[in-house]
């Protein structure tokens, strides 16, 4: 049994601790008024606020809609100060956006993590592999955090739909009635389908995640394989489910984001992401615990079959990532590549170097056979492949949401930290609940002779 | 100059895997084993040398890369300037996205054949020529280890059959 260790345990509860009191910081100092805003972007920028006419603009802004919804005004100067109001408007939404949009990124990331491992997990179970059944707690162990992590991410969510923020432009009704590409998708994009939708699908993860768990305890005090054979089935459902909600979600919470653009290779595009975190973090966990004399039947070839999986789904990751690339930027369709356009001239740096952290790295680091059973390589390159799709996130959600306002700063730091403290804190605690090696898998025996 | 050699037979591969652990740690050398289909691991257990194969390739993918670049380079935006996509900057750097697929189709391509030529020519193999393989059963069903007798043929004989062999036969052998 595995007892979880005080130093990790304090470590945990300081950098929740740190993360909260970073986001408070970050909600807290969220302007309220245009005049706010207009203040942080000048203080942000060369130093000199324009002062003249502020509040008069502000007056305007009140009724002008933002976003491009373009509004009628009589003369061409109201028109002009409404545009101006508009745009401070825009700012303003911007702005307040970022602590949301901060905490919705990490949210997201983490629950990414636990959900892609539960997919590893299922495949596992449902090609009945042999070299893995080792690693089962330890998967196990890190989808627990699914419960918490995506309970997170769905209360987000429905503060959105309660208009809490404006993550999801698509639910402001004032948006809505001067779109009518928007219009065109109510039927689908609406707040209580919204919330159903989130509802049935982190339901239905959880619920296989359960009674997986479920299963794989009763099968070490088992004197037949029938709760194997249970798993086997309920795995192979599960990823029928998995493939078709994951890639809805991805639609729901991520691309929605950017309501008229759309890209049909988008869940592909996601799951490769929350895939390649996932068997990064495997990693990452197993080497920790064998390095507190855990798991000592696991040995290099366990880890070594891993970082083939984190080198080879990185660059499945980059194939879909240049797949949706290249055809839109050669088509060059405008209403398709504004999405890029927006990323290349706002965000050039974190959209090209996550392509250096996801795939140069990884490719150049993880290639020879060697290297990939030196653990502290294995732990190197997992950290830069975790931290480049944290940026993947960022990209996908911050264009949206935040525009060119993004900074990684305080508020984005802060969540990310709180959220890893929660991770370590939920998935180290379910580790201790079990035997780390399970006793009666019928593979278990081949697990341990793993040699390659 | 003639020697003569012991062959063992096996039909294991895990069989197989453990004699030789044994037969290295009697401190008997190995000559050569020859199996129906690759098995993992035996390289290392017989103590050959790492091979250099794997550094070929990636030279050789470099090079594909590097083809694909001049010959995209000459064809698409030198020799005769074409509109990628509506976007007519005759720039390779900027339709690089165009040529991406081309880069990477050359680099496998390259790093793959030049790959298996470099093994066919290392092992000194070529179309038509003579198998060396002592016994035609290794190309189906058993492995066959072959050792050097140097005037120790009954203890080898002995240590063999404790390791599983199947089957001994001893033989001259020219080279």
């Amino acid at each position: 049994m595995y007892t979880f260790s005080n130093k990790l345990k304090i470590a945990s509860y300081i950098l929740m601790a740190v993360g909260v009191v970073g986001i408070a910081i970050g909600f807290a100092s969220m302007p309220h008024t245009v005049e706010d805003a207009k203040a942080i972007v000048a203080s942000h920028g060369d130093g000199h606020g324009e002062g003249h006419g502020e509040s008069q603009a502000a007056g305007h802004g009140e009724e002008a809609s933002h976003g491009t919804a373009s509004n009628d005004h009589g003369t061409e100067e109201t028109h002009g100060e409404g545009h101006d109001a508009s745009h401070d408007e825009h700012l303003l939404h911007q702005l307040q956006n970022k602590p949301w949009a901060a905490l919705y990124v990490a949210a997201f990331f983490f629950m990414m993590i636990a959900l892609g491992v539960l997919a590893f997990y299922a495949i596992q179970r449902a090609a009945q592999a042999g070299w893995s059944p080792l690693l089962f707690r330890v998967m196990e162990g890190i989808t627990a955090y699914l419960v918490p992590g995506g309970i997170i991410v769905v209360v987000i969510l429905i503060c959105s739909v309660a208009h809490m923020n404006h993550l999801f432009v698509w639910m402001d009704p004032e948006v809505v009635a001067h779109d009518e590409l928007i219009q065109g998708k109510v039927g689908y994009l609406n707040g209580p389908f919204f919330i159903a939708r989130a509802i049935i699908f982190l339901g239905g993860w959880i619920l296989y995640r359960e009674f997986s768990r479920k299963f794989s305890l009763a099968q070490d005090e088992a004197s037949d394989n029938s709760n194997f054979k249970k798993n086997f089935r309920i795995s192979a459902g599960f990823l029928v489910f998995y493939l078709v909600t994951e890639s809805m979600m991805s639609w729901d919470w991520i691309m929605s984001v950017d309501p008229h653009w759309f890209s049909t290779l988008f869940g592909w595009y996601v799951f490769a992401s929350m895939f390649v975190s996932g068997i990064t973090v495997i990693a990452m966990v197993t080497i920790y615990l064998k390095s507190r004399g855990y798991l000592k039947e696991v040995n290099d070839s366990h880890i070594h079959d891993l970082a083939k999986f984190m080198f080879g789904i990185s660059i499945f990751w980059t194939y879909l990532w240049f797949s949706q690339f290249m055809l839109i930027w050669y088509s060059n369709i405008p209403e398709e590549v504004t999405y890029f356009v927006t990323r290349i001239e706002d965000y050039r740096l974190p959209f090209f170097g996550m392509v250096a952290m996801n795939f140069l790295f990884p490719v150049l680091l993880l290639m020879n056979s060697d290297y990939k059973r030196l653990n502290w390589f294995v732990v190197m390159g997992g950290i830069v492949i975790l931290a480049g799709h944290y940026i993947d996130i960022f990209n996908m959600i911050m264009p949206a949401t935040v525009g060119d306002q993004w900074f990684i700063g305080l508020p984005e730091i802060s969540a990310v930290l709180f959220f890893a403290g929660l991770f370590i804190f939920w998935v180290f605690r379910a580790l201790t609940k079990a035997p780390l090696q399970p006793k009666r898998n019928p593979f278990i025996e081949e697990s341990r002779h793993f040699h390659y | 100059m003639a020697s003569k050699v012991i062959h063992a037979f096996y039909d294991d591969d895990d069989v197989l895997m453990h004699a030789v652990k044994k037969v290295k740690a009697a401190k008997h050398h190995i000559e050569e084993v020859y199996c129906p289909f690759p098995v993992h691991g035996l390289d290392k257990a017989m103590g050959l040398a790492p091979t250099r194969l794997a550094i070929t390739s990636f030279m050789y993918g470099c090079l594909g890369l590097t083809v694909a670049i001049v010959m995209m380079n000459y064809i698409m935006i030198s020799d005769w300037p074409q509109d990628i996509g509506g976007k007519p900057s005759f720039s390779y750097i900027e339709n690089m996205p165009a040529f991406v697929p081309i880069m990477f189709e050359l680099t496998v391509f390259f790093a793959a054949h030049l790959m298996v030529i470099t093994f066919y020519l290392r092992s000194r193999l070529w179309p038509f020529k003579e198998a060396e393989n002592p016994d035609v059963r290794t190309t189906d069903d058993h492995f066959l280890m072959e050792i050097e007798i140097h005037d120790n043929e009954e203890e080898l004989k002995q240590l063999l059959l404790e390791t599983g062999a199947v089957e001994l036969s001893v033989s001259e052998k020219n080279s």
